[in-house]
C-alpha cells in the first residue's frame, strides 16, 4: 500500500499494461512527447518508444477509429482522447462500429479497446471544456463504462478494462487527477463492475460516482456531525449498472440521493430513479432527490462555475431534507 | 493476362456471379423477401474482381454497404450471403447485419460499413495491427466518391500516409453519392489530388476494365508490401441501377445511363476474351449456366432456412456479460 495520486495511479497502470502484454499500445493526442494533457503518460515515451505510445495527429475519430481496427486486428489498444468533450468528434467511431461490430458480425469479430478520457467540470475551463457526458455512452448497448472515482479505482479501471474482452470506456474525472489517495498494487481486488459502498450509514443512500463522489464522501462526514448517517455508494460501473448493490443500499436506507454532475435532463441520476423505482418503490420512505448540474452550459466564472456544480453543501441541504420527511 | 485462360474464365465467373446474383436480389426484393435497404453494384463489378484478385487469402478487407459482389467474390458463399439478406440464421451475421453488414471472419472480411467514411479509420487501424505485428499482409478499403468529403477520409489519408501503414485505399467512382453528382459535390474533381496531397502514390484506373484493374491493383500491392506505405487508386465506374431499391433516379439522365451501359465491364470482358480466342460462346454459356444455378439454389436455401430464435435475440452483444 503506498499513498500516491489518482494520475501516478494511472501512470502506473499504464507502464504495467505495457510492461506486460506486447499487443498493448497506448495512442492518443500527445500522449508521448508532451507526456498527456493530464500527464497520465509522463516518461512512457522514453521507456516503451513511439511504437508503442504513439502520438497522433488531431483526428478524433480517426484514431478512435484506428483503435477498433488495431483491435480487430489482434492488438490491445489504450486509445487516449484528451477529453470527453472532443470525443464528441469520435461518437461515429465508438457508436456505430465499436459498440455494433460484435453483434452485427454475430460474434465474429470482437473489439477488444480501451478508451480512456478524462470527463467533468470544476477548473474553470468554461462550457466547451466542462462537459460530464458519461450517460451519452452508458446509453449504448456494446460496450461498458466505467468511472473512476479513487485512486485505486483510476489505477485498476486501466486494467480491467484492458482484461475485458469488449471496448470499454473509461472515464477520469479532471478535477481528480491531483488528488491523493491509497494505492494497493497486485492481483485480485473487487469485480469493476460492481459497485461499492464507500461509507455505511442507515438514514439514506447518496447514490455517485467519479468526480462526485469526494463530494458525497464529504458531505457524508459533515452530515455525520449533525447525526444523519449517509452511506455512500459509489457506481464505478456506469454500463452496465450493478442494480444489485444500488437497490440493496436503497432497501436498507429507504432514502435515495443521486448525485450526478450530469445535466438532469435525460441523465443518468434519471435512469437510476427510475431503477430504484422499479426495484423497491415499496421500500421507499420519500420520493427520490437529485443533485445535478445547473441547466446551463459551465460557466467560466469561479463563482458561476460553483454554482453550476453538484456541491457538498448542496448535498447536505438535500440529504437534510430528505431525511427530515420522515414526519 | 487474358492470355492467361483459366485466370480470365475465373474472373468472367466471378463478374456473373455478383450480376446473375444481385438480379435475383432485385427480384426477391419485389416480392418483399429482402427488406430494408439493398445496394445494387450491377455494373461496377470490374472494381471489386479486379482489386480483389490482387489480395492474398490473408489480407483484410474493409468495404461499405454496396458490398454483395466483394463479399461473394471474397469466398463469402452466395448461400450466406443471401441467406443473410433474407434475415435467416444461415446468413453470414446470423440476420444481424442484412445486405449493409456482412462479414466473414474466415475470409478476413471485416464488414460492410453503411456510415459513409466510417470504415476508413478501420481499416487504418487493421494496417497499423499488421505493422505492428510485422506481417506483410495489407488492408484492401473500398468506398466512393461521395467519401471522400467525409473528414475521415481526409483524417485517414493522412494517419495512412504519416505512419506508413499498408492501406490500398480503392476509391469506387460512380460519379454520384446518391443523387449528387460528383461535380456538384467536389471542389477538385480529380479524386487523386487529395490523396497526392497528402503524399500517397495514386493512380486513376478504368474501372470498367477488369484487367487494367487488376493489374493497377497488383501493382499496387506490390508496392505497399515491398515499401509499407499506402497507395491509393480511383476506379472509375458507374451504377446502372438507383442507388438503392427506393431511389426513383431522377437526377440522371436517361441518355447518360444509355452511354456508360455500352461500356458494361461484363460484355465488355466477354468480347475481349473472344476476340482473344481465350473464351468462346460455350465457355460463356457454361459459366452463365453454373452461376444461374448457384443463385437460384442459394434462393431456395435462404426461403426454407429458420430464422433465428428470438430468445437469442441479445446474443452477441458482449463477449463476456458481467458483472
Ligand atoms: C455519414 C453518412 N451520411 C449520409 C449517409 C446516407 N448515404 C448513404 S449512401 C450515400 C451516398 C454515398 O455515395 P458514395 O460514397 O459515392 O458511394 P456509392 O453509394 O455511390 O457507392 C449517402 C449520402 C450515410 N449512410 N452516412
Ligand atoms: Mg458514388
Amino acid at each position: 500500500m503506498t499513498r500516491t495520486t489518482y494520475r501516478e495511479g494511472i501512470r502506473t497502470a499504464l507502464r504495467t499494461a505495457l510492461h506486460d502484454d506486447p499487443r498493448v499500445f497506448l495512442m492518443g493526442e500527445d500522449v508521448g512527447k508532451y507526456g498527456g494533457a493530464y500527464a497520465c503518460s509522463l516518461g512512457l515515451l522514453e521507456d516503451f518508444g513511439p511504437e508503442r505510445v504513439r502520438d497522433t495527429p488531431l483526428c478524433e475519430s480517426t484514431f478512435v477509429g484506428a483503435g477498433i481496427g488495431a483491435a480487430l486486428g489482434g492488438m490491445r489498444p489504450i486509445v487516449e482522447i484528451m477529453t470527453v468533450n472532443f470525443s464528441l468528434l469520435a461518437l461515429d467511431q465508438i457508436v456505430n462500429n465499436a459498440a455494433t461490430l460484435r453483434h452485427m458480425s454475430a460474434g465474429q469479430f470482437a473489439v477488444p479497446l480501451v478508451v480512456r478520457m478524462a470527463t467533468g467540470a470544476g477548473r474553470q475551463l468554461a462550457a466547451q471544456h466542462s462537459h460530464s457526458l458519461e450517460n451519452w455512452y452508458a446509453h449504448v448497448p456494446g460496450i461498458k463504462v466505467l468511472a473512476s472515482g479513487t485512486v485505486q479505482d483510476a489505477h485498476d479501471f486501466v486494467l480491467e478494462a484492458l482484461a475485458d474482452p469488449d471496448p470499454v470506456i473509461v472515464f477520469e474525472h479532471q478535477y481528480l487527477y491531483a488528488m491523493e489517495g491509497e494505492l494497493e498494487l497486485g492481483p485480485a481486488r473487487a469485480s469493476p463492475w460492481r459497485a461499492s459502498v464507500r461509507r455505511a450509514g442507515a438514514d439514506l443512500s447518496v447514490i455517485t460516482y467519479g468526480g462526485s463522489l469526494p463530494k458525497a464522501l464529504a458531505a457524508a462526514e459533515a452530515l455525520e456531525a449533525e447525526g444523519i448517517r449517509a452511506e455512500v455508494v459509489d457506481l464505478r460501473s456506469l454500463r452496465p449498472l450493478d442494480d444489485e448493490t444500488i437497490l440493496a443500499s436503497v432497501r436498507k436506507t429507504h432514502r435515495a440521493l443521486i448525485v450526478d454532475e450530469g445535466w438532469r435532463t435525460g441523465s443518468l441520476s434519471g435512469e437510476l430513479a427510475t431503477r430504484i423505482m422499479e426495484g423497491a418503490f415499496y421500500d421507499l420512505d420519500g420520493p427520490i432527490a437529485r443533485v445535478c448540474s445547473a441547466e446551463v452550459p459551465i460557466p467560466y466564472a469561479k463563482h458561476l462555475e460553483d454554482e453550476a456544480l453538484p456541491r457538498v453543501e448542496t448535498i447536505v441541504a438535500r440529504a437534510k431534507e430528505l431525511v427530515a420527511r420522515r414526519g | 493476362m487474358t492470355t492467361d485462360r483459366a485466370h480470365s474464365l475465373k474472373q468472367l465467373r466471378r463478374m456473373l456471379l455478383v450480376r446473375r446474383f444481385e438480379e435475383k436480389c432485385a427480384e426477391v426484393y419485389q416480392q418483399q423477401k429482402i427488406r430494408g435497404f439493398l445496394h445494387l453494384y450491377i455494373g461496377e463489378e470490374a472494381v471489386a474482381v479486379g482489386a480483389l484478385a490482387a489480395l492474398r487469402d490473408d489480407d483484410a478487407v474493409v468495404t461499405t454497404y454496396r458490398e454483395h459482389g466483394h463479399a461473394l467474390v471474397r469466398g463469402i458463399s452466395p448461400d450466406a450471403v443471401m441467406a443473410e439478406m433474407y434475415g435467416r440464421a444461415t446468413g453470414c451475421a446470423r440476420g444481424r447485419g442484412g445486405s449493409m453488414h456482412l462479414f466473414g471472419a474466415a475470409q478476413r472480411f471485416f464488414g460492410g460499413y453503411a456510415i459513409v467514411g466510417g470504415g476508413l479509420p478501420i481499416a487504418v487501424g487493421l494496417a497499423l495491427a499488421e505493422q505492428m505485428q510485422a506481417t506483410k499482409r495489407l488492408v484492401a478499403c473500398f468506398f466512393g466518391d461521395g467519401a471522400t468529403e467525409e473528414g475521415e477520409y481526409h483524417e485517414s489519408l493522412n494517419l495512412a500516409s504519416l505512419w506508413r501503414l499498408p492501406v490500398l485505399f480503392l476509391c469506387e467512382n460512380n460519379f454520384y453519392a446518391m443523387g449528387t453528382a460528383l461535380a456538384r459535390h467536389a471542389a477538385v474533381p480529380d479524386l487523386c489530388a487529395i490523396p497526392r496531397a497528402h503524399g500517397i502514390v495514386s493512380e486513376s484506373v478504368d474501372g470498367m476494365d477488369v484487367v487494367a484493374v487488376e493489374r493497377a491493383a497488383r501493382a499496387a500491392a506490390d508496392a505497399i508490401r515491398e515499401t509499407g506505405k499506402p497507395r491509393f487508386l480511383e476506379l472509375q465506374t458507374y451504377r446502372f441501377r438507383a442507388h438503392s431499391m427506393y431511389d426513383a433516379d431522377r437526377y440522371r439522365d436517361k441518355a447518360e445511363i444509355a452511354e456508360w451501359k455500352k461500356r458494361d465491364p461484363i460484355e465488355l470482358f466477354v468480347a475481349r476474351l473472344k476476340a482473344a480466342s481465350v473464351a468462346t460462346d460455350e465457355d460463356v454459356a457454361a459459366i452463365e449456366r453454373e452461376v444461374s444455378g448457384e443463385v437460384e439454389r442459394a434462393a431456395l436455401a435462404a426461403d426454407a432456412a429458420p430464422l433465428e430464435p428470438i430468445s437469442d435475440l441479445e446474443r452477441d452483444v458482449l463477449a463476456k456479460v458481467v458483472p
